[in-house]
C-alpha cells in the first residue's frame, strides 16, 4: 500500500509534467514571435560590458536600437570604430567615421593647489564635498580623492600628483567619471583636440593666485596671441572654442601660469619668445620701411 | 467518486471577494508577494500592468489548481502533494502567459521584464491557490477569490506606486532615506491604514 502511494505520486507528477510540457511546446509554436535575426548578431559585436555609456539599457538595448535605426551604427563608445565596422558589416551599411571621444579633467592644481583644511574623512570626493566643499582652498578644482578612479570600469583614470588624469588610450568615453565628479570638471572631448585650459576657477586673478600657483588668472595673454579667435576669457577663466582651435599651441607658450595643456618646456618658451621678438622686430622694420617709403613719396609729390 | 466542496451562495461569494480585496489584502495585511510589490512599483503604469498580470495568473491558477486538487490529487489520496503540484501548475501558467504577452502585448511584456517570470515564484499566487483548498471553497468561489486577491494586489501596488511617484518627484527627504528606505516607510504606513479594514464585518 505504501509503495503504491509512492508510485502514484511519482506517476501523477510525471504525467502532469509531460502534459504541461506538451502544452507549453504547442504554445511556443502558436505564440512564436519573430525576432529580428540581426539583433543577436549585432549584440555579438558589442563588448558586453553593459556600461550604459550609449544611453541605452545595456548592450541588448543598444543592439535592438541599432537594428531598428534608433541608434547610429557607431553608437557604442566602448567598442569604438572596431565594433562599428563589424556592426556595419552585419547590417550592410557604411559607417561614418566619427572622432573618438575621450574624457578630460579640466584641472591641473593637485599639489600646486593649496589646502584650506586637513581632510581625514571618507576618501571619496562626494563625501568630502559635503564638508565645506572639500579640503582644497580652490572650490572649483579637483580634490584628488579619486571617486572618478573608482567609477571607471576600464582603469583609464588615475590620480597623478594629486589630480585626476585620463589615460586616453584606455578611455572609452563611457561618461561614468563625468557624472561622478562632484566638481563637474571632467568632460568628453574629441581625441584629436590636444590643447586644453586645465583650470575652471572663475575667481579674479589675485584670488586665484592665493589658492593655486597653476590657476588661470584671466590675463587674456592667450586671447591676444590666438590667431584663430579660438580662446577667450569668459567669467574670469580662459575657454577654448574646440570648433575653432587648430592645435597650434601658441597660447600654451604665452600662458604665464602654464595652465594650458600641453605645458611647454622652458626651452620651447625661450624659443617662442625669441621668435616673437624677431617677429616684432621684423614688424617694426617693416613699419619703418613703410613710413620711410611714404615720406619719400610725399617728398616726391612735392 | 469526487468529493467536491459544497456550492456557495451569492452573499458568501461577495463577502469573500470584499474580504480578499480589503480585509485580508495579500500584500498589506498578509505580507505575501512583497518582492514584486517593491520591484515594479516605481511607475503607476507598470504597476497597473503588473497588477493585471497577477489578476490574470491568480484567476487561472486558482481554477487550475482547484481542478488539479479535486480531480487528480484527492481521488488518488495525494493531498500531501499539493504544494509541489501547484508550483508545477503555476510555473506552467506563467510561462504560458509570458509567451502570450510577448505575442499580444509586447510593450507590456518589455515593461514587466524580469517580474513576469517572478510571478512564478510569487508567494501570493501559491498562497491564493492553497487558501482556496484549505477553506474548501467551491469552484466559483475559488475563481472569485483568485480574481479578488489579484484585485487586492493591484489596488495595493497601484496605490503604492502613485505614492512613490509623488515621493520621487516632490519630496525633499533626507539623503539617507532616499530610495528604498523611504519606500519601506511609505509601505508600512499604507499597511497600517489597511489595518483599518480589519474591523469591517459583512453581513
Amino acid at each position: 500500500m505504501d509503495m503504491q502511494n509512492v508510485i502514484y505520486a511519482v506517476a501523477v507528477l510525471f504525467i502532469m509534467g509531460i502534459v504541461f510540457a506538451i502544452l507549453l511546446g504547442v504554445a511556443a509554436k502558436v505564440f512564436a514571435v519573430e525576432v529580428d535575426e540581426r539583433v543577436p548578431l549585432v549584440r555579438e559585436c558589442l563588448p558586453g560590458a553593459n556600461c550604459g555609456g550609449c544611453g541605452f539599457p545595456g548592450c541588448d538595448g543598444l543592439a535592438a536600437a541599432i537594428v531598428e535605426g534608433r541608434a547610429p551604427v557607431n553608437g557604442c563608445p566602448v567598442g569604438g570604430a572596431a565594433a562599428a565596422e563589424k556592426i556595419a558589416k552585419v547590417l550592410g551599411v557604411e559607417v561614418a567615421a566619427g572622432d573618438r571621444q575621450v574624457a578630460h579633467v579640466y584641472c591641473n592644481g593637485g599639489c600646486n593647489a593649496k589646502d584650506k583644511a586637513n581632510y581625514e574623512g571618507l576618501q571619496d570626493c562626494n563625501a568630502a564635498m559635503r564638508v565645506a566643499s572639500g579640503p582644497k582652498a580652490c572650490s572649483f578644482g579637483c580634490m584628488g580623492l579619486g571617486s572618478c578612479v573608482k567609477a571607471c570600469a576600464f582603469d583609464a583614470i588615475h590620480i597623478v600628483d594629486g589630480v585626476a588624469k585620463v589615460d586616453t588610450d584606455k578611455c572609452v568615453a563611457c561618461g561614468k567619471c563625468v557624472s561622478t565628479c562632484p566638481k563637474k570638471i571632467i568632460n568628453l572631448v574629441s581625441e584629436v583636440k590636444k590643447v586644453h585650459v586645465n583650470c575652471v576657477n572663475k575667481d579674479k586673478g589675485p584670488e586665484v593666485m592665493k589658492v593655486c600657483s597653476n590657476g588661470c588668472i584671466g590675463c587674456k595673454m592667450c586671447e591676444k596671441t590666438c590667431k584663430f579667435d579660438a580662446i577667450h576669457v569668459v567669467d574670469g577663466v580662459a575657454k577654448i572654442d574646440y570648433d575653432k582651435c587648430k592645435n597650434c599651441k601658441m597660447c600654451t607658450k604665452v600662458c604665464p601660469k602654464g595652465c594650458i595643456e600641453p605645458v611647454p618646456t622652458e626651452e620651447e618658451k625661450a624659443k617662442f619668445k625669441e621668435m616673437q621678438a624677431k617677429q616684432a622686430a621684423a614688424a617694426k622694420a617693416k613699419a619703418e620701411a613703410a613710413k620711410q617709403a611714404a615720406e619719400a613719396k610725399a617728398a616726391e609729390d612735392k | 467518486m469526487f468529493n467536491l466542496p459544497a456550492s456557495m451562495g451569492l452573499t458568501d461569494i461577495l463577502s469573500l471577494a470584499i474580504a480578499a480585496i480589503l480585509v485580508n489584502n495579500y500584500i498589506l495585511v498578509q505580507f505575501l508577494g512583497c518582492c514584486s510589490f517593491f520591484g515594479v512599483s516605481k511607475k503607476t503604469d507598470t504597476a497597473l500592468g503588473m497588477g493585471m498580470a497577477v489578476i490574470f495568473v491568480m484567476a487561472i491558477a486558482s481554477a487550475a489548481s482547484w481542478a488539479v486538487q479535486y480531480f487528480i490529487l484527492e481521488p488518488l489520496g495525494l493531498g500531501y502533494m499539493q504544494t509541489i503540484a501547484f508550483i508545477l501548475v503555476i510555473a506552467t501558467l506563467v510561462q504560458f502567459v509570458e509567451m502570450f504577452m510577448k505575442k499580444a502585448m509586447p510593450s507590456l511584456y518589455s515593461a514587466l521584464g524580469i517580474f513576469l517570470p517572478l510571478i512564478t515564484t510569487n508567494c501570493a499566487v501559491l498562497g491564493a491557490a492553497k487558501t482556496n483548498i484549505s477553506n474548501s471553497y467551491s469552484f466559483i468561489g475559488s475563481l472569485v477569490y483568485g480574481v479578488a486577491a489579484g484585485v487586492g494586489y493591484t489596488l495595493a501596488i497601484v496605490l503604492f506606486a502613485s505614492i512613490r511617484e509623488r515621493l520621487d518627484a516632490t519630496s525633499k527627504c533626507p539623503k539617507c532615506f532616499e530610495g528604498f528606505p523611504i519606500s519601506l516607510v511609505a509601505a508600512a504606513l499604507l499597511a497600517m491604514s489597511f489595518m483599518g479594514f480589519s474591523g469591517l464585518s459583512i453581513w
